[in-house]
């Protein structure tokens, strides 16, 4: 008898840790979050990158001082953003890493997202550690190199992530003109993710 | 040795990282050195700082050790991100090596990632690709014998033996002026900034900007027959994910000197 409080105690315990970490489950194997980096976005706010699971992303690497690509990466996320609807603009977040962390602190991210108008309640501008960029890139399948100048040369990637953290699309074509395919992977899951648990495309 | 090397590894990691390391490290001075690779942006020398190599490639005895102290890098646990379905899928079992794998080869079948933890784990890192190149440019007596005909010789010959038969043990091959042994003709080996390589295979067949993989101008071209042998480790590199482990490739670890 004398077990019944302490069983009980487990039980609301457990069950309000449930309400509260509702996706506490183990990351999934290929989930891009299983990476255990730190990252500081555009308020000076650090977060860890697996505190970006539980919603549906649009993910890219840049660098502020990016004269060519860069404004590109953020028009393509804006292009995404004109064809959701408010109900699936409500499910992503879009989230630009910086390749150049050195250079581009919060405050720089900041004067960006201003700049750009970006809505605060969708984008993240953030950067890694220094030395964690080349291991975030690799699980996003991004390649750079640092030139002699201080700008980068780097590949140009738009990928959609799941809640937990798979990647469901990615697309190299850049620009004002949102990559049909890849829109359509993003309708796909804001629209699906609404009614049932998300999942992967293929 | 290497067993013992393995137990203490097993037993008292801090110290046998600290041991391992000044035992199985050569010291390399820095210099200026020009690289096989034709950038488009950087032309003339780098100057690469004093850095401490692995004498040997990193052998499945080191990695068997490696696994048993970090059970995540195991491949019944490993997460899929950082490794694909084939890493360490010569091993017999996720603890055990024989009889596909021996312990004195070096391990192959290692992901970018798995490569990065173990070194990391050791309080090490991966070399650059410059560091590996700046090593590998030396042979027994001279430290850039690139221009040595008998030297490329040497190399190319090993690209042309077939990559199906059994790898040898590392450490059998003369070690170079730096005391750095296998860098040509046993595995071609991880860097860290593998992805660093940016080799666009459309930037020959058209100049229109828009259909280029890479932003910006810094594509390498790979024109130089001289330097054919490190080009094809450079163009192999430049092919691969993180997460992809093969057969012949494996790694060694290196460390910044004070």
């Amino acid at each position: 008898m004398k077990a019944w409080p302490c069983l009980f105690a487990a039980l609301v315990l457990m069950a309000t840790s449930a309400i509260a970490q509702p996706t506490r489950a183990p990351l999934p194997g290929e989930s891009v979050y299983r990476l255990p980096i730190q990252l500081i976005d555009q308020n000076g706010k650090e977060f860890a990158w697996a505190d970006h699971r539980g919603k549906v992303r649009i993910v890219s690497m840049f660098y502020m001082s990016c004269p060519y690509i860069c404004p590109l990466i953020i028009d393509s996320g804006k292009a995404v953003e004109r064809q959701l609807t408010p109900a699936q603009l409500q499910q992503v977040g879009i989230v630009l890493i910086s390749m150049d962390p050195k250079r581009d602190t919060p405050i720089a991210l900041k004067s960006v997202a201003t700049k750009r108008k970006l809505d605060p309640a969708r984008w993240t501008l953030a950067s890694p550690a220094p030395g964690a960029v080349r291991s975030i890139a690799a699980v996003l399948g991004i390649r750079y190199r640092a030139l002699a100048d201080g700008e980068f040369n780097h590949s140009s990637a738009l990928i959609l992530l799941d809640a937990d953290g798979r990647i469901l699309a990615r697309t190299e074509k850049v620009g004002s003109q949102p990559d049909p395919e890849f829109l359509a992977a993003v309708k796909r899951v804001t629209s699906a993710s609404a009614i049932a648990p998300t999942r992967p495309s293929q | 040795m290497r067993c013992f090397a393995a137990l203490m590894l097993v037993l008292v990691p801090p110290l046998a990282a600290l041991g391992a390391g000044n035992a199985d490290y050569a010291e390399l001075p820095g210099g200026n050195f020009r690289t096989a690779l034709k950038y488009e942006d950087s032309k003339g020398d780098t100057a690469v700082a004093p850095f401490a190599l692995m004498r040997k490639p990193v052998t499945n005895a080191d990695f068997l050790a490696f696994v048993g102290i970090h059970p995540d890098w195991r491949r019944d646990r490993v997460a899929r991100v950082f490794a694909e379905p084939r890493y360490l899928s010569h091993w017999a079992g996720r603890t055990t090596l024989e009889p596909q794998a021996l312990a004195a080869q070096p391990v192959v079948q290692v992901s970018w990632f798995a490569a990065q933890a173990y070194c990391q784990a050791q309080g090490a890192r991966l070399p650059t690709w410059i560091e590996w190149e700046y090593a590998a440019a030396a042979d027994e007596t001279q430290r850039d014998a690139r221009g040595d005909p008998a030297w490329r010789e040497r190399i190319l010959s090993w690209y042309s033996r077939p990559s199906n038969q059994a790898l040898q043990r590392a450490g059998l091959q003369a070690p170079n002026v730096y005391g750095v042994q296998d860098l040509h003709g046993l595995v071609w080996e991880w860097v860290d900034d593998f992805s660093a390589l940016l080799v666009d295979a459309d930037n020959r067949s058209e100049a229109d900007g828009t259909t280029s993989k890479f932003c910006g101008a810094g594509a390498l071209s790979m024109d130089d027959r001289e330097h054919y042998a490190v080009l094809m480790r450079v163009a192999m590199l430049s092919a691969l994910n993180a997460e992809d482990t093969t057969g012949n490739l494996g790694f060694r670890c290196a460390k910044d000197i004070e």
